[in-house]
């Protein structure tokens, strides 16, 4: 049976209430069996200076992905990773981290991909928590470990290959959830952050530019749902009944963006394509677009 | 080639077991010498090391070919950190001519690529470059004057 469901107003407006839980409800919620807290940051070391009392760490790099291919680990190698932390198929797990939440959206879109039923985010993340003065610790969990079972990786629902996206192209809203840096090309990587991870800059043909920041508030949580339909619904003109891929450079921000579009707004059909910029930005031939630089078709240049 | 202090600090980390590694890092990252006063006070003549992903500033002085380094980098961001204690006991005290002489992808033979992935590592070598950048500028500045 999962962990109780978090009853706050703010999220009753969301299609998904089940997806999100406040400070409040895991503080009250952190020593319950049911409920594994896991922290998921962009610095690997954050957990060790301190984390919620209970949390274990899954790290993107370490524990997600696969040592030597540029993929998600295997069934085999996730039930170990499960195991390890203590997680059943019957658990709820809260993933929280650092810069609002984008590798702790990461790590519950991979459990998805895997179909790890009850994921929830903490809503504001690892900032909100301490900026309620809650308490932290340095103690490092040792979880009992599980007996998880190797589930097959579904990589059709929820997750897009290179070869989707151009399929995708004219055929479907496509986000481009990067800072507009990014986008217009002038940039191959968020502004200070090292620039050599993709050879072309610019953007994939007919995507919008909807940033990944513009659903969040400046404590890290959400925004309200009738703010996140103005962006998505009213301005972006997306629909329920709309085939979506979102991107960023390796997934990551836009994990949060599919966070919101999948359990926030309730739209059944995005996809996150994970190989993003970095793939696309290194790929050969495939068509880019540019502010002044229209795509050609595709495969026009053969 | 690298300065003595480095070289074993390279060494201690690629024989050191890979959960030992995270350890050490987070162990360096909570030895980095507090910025001094002058410094906290003109906090402009720190440059800015674009490359990391978290505000990290460093300034280099010369004192009789010994080369010092000073750094502000953020508690949050306790691996980047990290690098700035092991830049810090591994090349402070050098002569100009070590701290010129190392080998920009030295972290890469540490064992921490797969701790925290190739990206996060160049970070290392971004603060290594500007730190000779500025050790040749005071460099000639010295001879200028």
């Amino acid at each position: 049976m999962p962990a109780p469901l978090d009853t706050d107003p703010k999220f009753s407006h969301y299609a998904h209430p089940e997806r999100l839980v406040t400070t409040q409800w895991l503080a009250e919620h952190a020593d319950d069996p049911r409920v594994v807290i896991a922290e998921s940051d962009e610095d690997v070391l954050l957990y060790e200076t301190g984390h919620i009392p209970g949390a274990v760490k899954i790290d993107w790099h370490a524990d997600l992905n696969d040592p030597v291919t540029r993929d998600y680990v295997d069934a085999g190698a996730f039930a170990r990773l499960m195991s390890a932390k203590g997680i059943t198929p019957d658990t709820t797990i809260v993933f929280y981290g650092d810069n609002f939440n984008w590798w702790a959206a990461y790590a519950l879109w991979v459990c998805s991909l895997f179909d790890h039923a009850d994921v929830r985010l903490l809503d504001g993340g690892r900032q909100r928590w301490i900026a309620e003065g809650r308490p932290m610790t340095t103690e490092v969990s040792t979880p009992t470990p599980t007996d998880y079972p190797i589930v097959p990786r579904d990589d059709r629902s929820i997750r897009a290959f290179k070869d989707d996206v151009l399929a995708h192209i004219g055929h479907g809203p496509l986000i481009d959830v990067r800072s507009p840096g990014e986008y217009s090309g002038e940039l191959t990587h968020m502004a200070d952050y090292p620039q050599e991870g993709a050879l072309r800059g610019g953007h994939i043909p007919t995507a919008k530019s909807v940033p990944w920041r513009r659903a969040a508030n400046d404590d890290g949580t959400f925004r309200p749902i009738d703010e996140l339909r103005a962006i998505y619904v009213d301005e972006q003109g997306i629909q329920a009944s709309d085939n979506v891929i979102a991107y960023c450079r390796i997934g990551e921000r836009s994990s949060h963006t599919w966070f919101v579009l999948t359990h926030l707004l309730g739209f059944p059909n995005v996809r996150n394509y994970d190989g993003s910029w970095v793939e696309w930005g290194n790929a050969v031939r495939v068509p880019i677009e540019r502010p002044g630089h229209p795509a050609a078709a595709v495969g026009s240049a053969g | 080639m690298l300065p003595a202090a480095l070289e074993e600090i390279v060494e201690d980390f690629r024989l050191s077991p890979k959960e030992m590694r995270l350890q050490m890092l987070l162990d360096y990252s909570r030895s980095v010498p507090a910025l001094p006063e002058r410094y906290v006070d003109a906090h402009e003549t720190l440059e800015r090391v674009a490359e990391c992903q978290t505000p990290f500033f460093v300034a280099v002085e010369l004192a009789d070919d010994r080369v010092h380094l000073f750094f502000d980098a953020p508690p949050e961001a306790p691996t980047t950190r990290g690098y700035a204690g092991i830049l810090s006991a591994g090349l402070d005290g050098a002569s100009v001519s070590e701290v010129l002489a190392t080998s920009p992808d030295f972290a890469l033979s540490m064992g921490l690529g797969e701790l925290v992935s190739p990206l996060r590592l160049r970070g290392m070598s971004a603060i290594l470059a500007r730190i000779k950048r500025q050790v040749v500028a005071r460099t000639e500045a010295s001879h200028g004057a």
